[in-house]
């Protein structure tokens, strides 16, 4: 592992990169906003045991395939802050537009996935159980969406080998995104 | 030294491939959990149990693979881990907190009526679902 060592040393007052450090910032307040959507659900659940039918209208294939995107999209995320660090703007431009592509192709099955369910009735306001469904999913998914729009203004200057320490930065938050999802998955599709 | 440099791209690339494909194999796992566990579930071991351990237990490990592995945080300065788990810690707080109130339609000296008839009227209205051979299952589409 050769991670030691920011690329960008010139701004850091506490052991950090300044950047990075604010990225940090970002992740601890996302923590609290996405925890307590979770938690809040899960109190829920528990408490309305007529959940578990609702939840099993979910189609956990969806789930699945959006979790094989983004676990993919999140390994390209680390290869173009691998190369990165070793000065290679361009390659990392290019592990950046596919980490973008996977971002895209999860909010294609996504959109697929939400087209069923809203012909079959299951809308934002059918029940508690789809509120919270929609609320979590498309909060997750509007963090895919500002996630993409950041990569591709990042692979646009990393191609040029311009601010290459911030190929790190949208793979810190990338990589968060799909930690999140990890927790979802299981919540929204496999405990039924 | 270019040589060594070169070697040692190929391992950190390799490193990551082979966390991916760990993930990999737990997304499957965890898909597998529900499906597997009737069939395995005996005596205290019940199958939502099983359900429960593949699918939260296998998140945990792959959320900590992630970070680990893919956010450095196991060579990121330590104050970066406790900052996370105070968050974590504050969210836990919050829920312990509020969880006996949400969780139960009635305590002392106070009733959710509302919670309590509209458990009540759907699991009435899902058990005369069921009786006439209404929907229920995987999701049709």
């Amino acid at each position: 592992m050769s991670m030691t060592k920011p690329i960008a040393t010139t701004r850091s007052a506490t052991g950090i990169p300044t950047g990075k450090l604010a990225v940090w910032w970002v992740i601890g307040s996302e923590i609290v906003i996405f925890g307590g959507l979770l938690a809040s659900y899960i109190l829920h659940r528990i408490g309305h045991p007529e959940w578990a039918e609702y939840a099993s209208h979910t189609n956990t294939w969806f789930g699945a395939a959006n979790t094989f995107v983004l676990l993919t999209s999140s390994l390209f995320a680390v290869l173009a802050h691998h190369a990165a660090e070793h000065g290679d703007g361009k390659k990392a431009a290019k592990w950046l537009l596919g980490t973008c592509g996977g971002g895209l192709l999860f909010l294609c099955i996504k959109a697929v996935e939400w087209t069923g369910e809203i012909q079959h009735g299951y809308t934002i306001t059918a029940n508690g159980f789809w509120q919270f469904y929609y609320t979590a999913a498309g909060l997750h998914a509007l963090h895919v969406i500002a996630g993409c729009i950041i990569m591709l203004i990042i692979a646009n200057e990393a191609r040029k080998n311009v601010e290459l320490h911030r190929v790190e930065l949208i793979g810190i938050y990338w990589h968060f995104v799909d930690i999140v999802w990890i927790f979802l998955f299981p919540l929204l599709y496999i405990a039924k | 030294m270019a040589e060594h440099q070169s070697h040692a791209d190929d391992h950190g690339q390799a490193h990551y491939v082979k966390i991916w494909a760990v993930l990999l194999v737990l997304l499957i796992l965890s898909v597998l959990g529900p499906i597997v566990a009737p069939h395995v579930a005996f005596g205290f071991l019940k199958a939502w149990m099983i359900t429960l351990m593949t699918a939260f237990g296998i998140a945990v490990v792959k959320a900590y693979l992630v970070a680990a592995n893919f956010m450095h945080l196991n060579v990121e300065k330590k104050y970066i881990s406790y900052l996370l788990a105070t968050m974590l810690t504050l969210m836990l707080l919050f829920f312990a907190g509020t969880a006996p109130d949400v969780m139960e339609h009635k305590g002392q000296n106070w009733e959710n009526v509302a919670a309590k008839a509209e458990v009540d009227q759907a699991l009435e209205s899902q058990n005369e679902a069921k009786a006439h051979g209404g929907d229920h299952g995987e999701a049709h589409h």
